[in-house]
């Protein structure tokens, strides 16, 4: 299922927090990147290494990592334009002339934003879906974000399984996606995906409010999470909040 | 007749009318009285109302004229939640009940909703799974089961809720045979209060001794099921005939 595509199912400590815990922890690790001032190169390499601990006690392997880092590319696709088209002091770099302003904020978005994705992906990894919309609820995160992402974890799936139907129904009859002037047909299906995914989810809506579903997912018998949980939860935020106290000190 | 401190009927629905927001009238007055350990079964062609009688029966739709009471409560809003414990809908398709990532969370998902905790949510749980069979699956995603199993997994999600009238969309769609027949057997085992919609008459025939048909809207019918399907002039005016090779002695 596409929206467990990020989940690497495991049972190592990080895996095993509360996720509320890591929820915060990555926030707050994320919240420390962004705040670090664009020039301290050093603490950028210190917060990939407090990352790379984090992968080694979850047992995340970069491969796993790297192409699902890939998502990060449009993004970053313009971080690359900057050095070239930026204005004010210039030097050369390798025999082109590129601007130092425009280096220094294609750089400030590139390693921002790969660290982000990769303290997300770290999370998503160690925690799935249902998990996560468990710690936002322990977060008391308004009912009303909680509910949406509920239906929206479930869209996901019931789309994926949908297209799969209707893409084997397709072929079935001799459709072969694979001739550029095919395209037509999925691009129709498009359309009829949409309504029946429609459907199915309000079945499905149905199904839980006929079992009393109110909006939050019940949560019966909660476990009990220890202060010793969250501190050793909190260590990489405390650690990359730690480097950012530094580098600011030292500039 | 006459008894002086009467139960109420397991559900009372009194001209129940009902037309979609598209103008499309589904329901024109529907009267049923199911009494508490009857098993009905609601038949009708496709398009007769049925599932819309059904949602009606929870609350889920409403805003049309008539009124459903259920073991005495009348369904309306102020008391939803309650309503939605007494009256277990297992739907159609069990794809669209079953949805959390392991079976035994799924069938904790109603009476969880309806604040049972602790050691009473698990036994509630473990019995409900043994009522289906399906206690060895318990920690199973509902994704890998078989569709007899799903079948009887959304049936025991409704279990779970304890609730006083069991209603049944479609039970036997899309089974094959002998799973078919293990959903009959742990049905005919469970001894509650069941309303199933169906239009497979020789289910209705082995589990319910009563039937009524619905059609357009109104009930047509209303009587022993074995008479009802016997009567092959009523069934064709309907829609509806006994399988090919099918016989009633």
């Amino acid at each position: 299922m596409s929206a467990h595509a990020l989940h690497r199912p495991g049972d190592t400590s990080a895996h095993l927090l509360a996720p509320q815990i890591k929820i915060v922890s990555t926030f707050l690790f994320v919240v420390c990147v962004v705040a670090t001032p664009r020039t301290e190169f050093a603490a950028f390499g210190a917060y990939l290494v407090v990352l790379t601990g984090v992968w080694v006690i979850a047992r995340i392997p970069p491969r796993w990592l790297a192409p699902r880092a890939l998502i990060e590319v449009p993004f970053v696709a313009l971080a690359v334009l900057l050095p070239f088209v930026g204005g004010g002091t210039r030097t050369d770099m390798l025999g082109v002339s590129v601007s130092v302003d425009g280096a220094l904020a294609g750089w400030n978005i590139v390693a921002k934003g790969t660290l982000g994705v990769l303290a997300s992906l770290t999370l998503a990894a160690t925690t799935s879906p249902s998990e996560i919309l468990l710690g936002l609820q322990r977060l008391r995160v308004p009912k009303l974000i909680i509910t949406v992402a509920t239906l929206m974890l479930r869209y996901v799936e019931l789309i994926a399984a949908e297209a799969r139907r209707m893409r084997l129904a397709r072929i079935a009859r001799g459709h072969d996606p694979r001739f550029l002037w095919q395209v037509g047909a999925t691009a129709r299906g498009i359309g009829t995906l949409f309504v029946r995914t429609y459907e199915r989810g309000e079945r499905v809506h149905l199904a839980m409010l006929s079992r009393g579903w109110t909006g939050a997912m019940p949560e019966p018998n909660p476990p009990r999470v220890s202060t010793v949980d969250w501190l050793a939860g909190l260590v990489p935020a405390g650690l990359a909040a730690a480097m950012l106290v530094g580098a600011l000190w030292a500039g | 007749m006459g008894g002086l401190n009467r139960r109420p009927p397991a559900l009372r629905v009194h001209r129940l009318a009902y037309a979609y927001p598209d103008g499309r009238q589904a329901l024109f007055g529907v009267d049923l009285r199911v009494e508490h350990g009857e098993r009905v079964a609601v038949l009708g062609p496709n398009g007769a109302g049925k599932t819309t009688l059904v949602l009606h029966l929870n609350g889920v739709l409403a805003g049309g004229s008539g009124t459903v009471e259920v073991a005495g409560l009348t369904v309306e809003k102020a008391h939803l939640r309650e309503i939605r414990r007494r009256v277990g809908v297992v739907f159609q398709d069990p794809d669209d009940q079953l949805f959390m990532p392991t079976v035994r969370q799924d069938v904790a998902f109603g009476p969880a909703n309806f604040g049972v905790t602790g050691e009473a949510l698990d036994a509630r749980v473990a019995g409900a799974l043994a009522d289906v069979g399906m206690s060895e699956h318990a920690d199973r995603s509902p994704m890998h089961l078989s569709g007899g199993q799903r079948r009887r997994v959304a049936l025991a999600t409704v279990l779970a809720c304890d609730p006083e009238i069991l209603v049944l969309d479609e039970p036997s769609a899309n089974l094959e045979p002998v799973a078919r027949r293990e959903l009959a057997e742990v049905l005919l085992r469970l001894d509650r209060t069941t309303l199933m919609v169906t239009h497979d008459l020789p289910y209705a025939a082995q589990l319910c001794p009563r039937s009524v048909l619905i059609d357009d809207g109104v009930v047509v019918a209303d009587g022993p099921t074995r008479e009802l399907l016997a009567d092959t002039e009523l069934l064709a005016r309907h829609r509806l005939e006994l399988p090919y090779g099918f016989r009633l002695d």
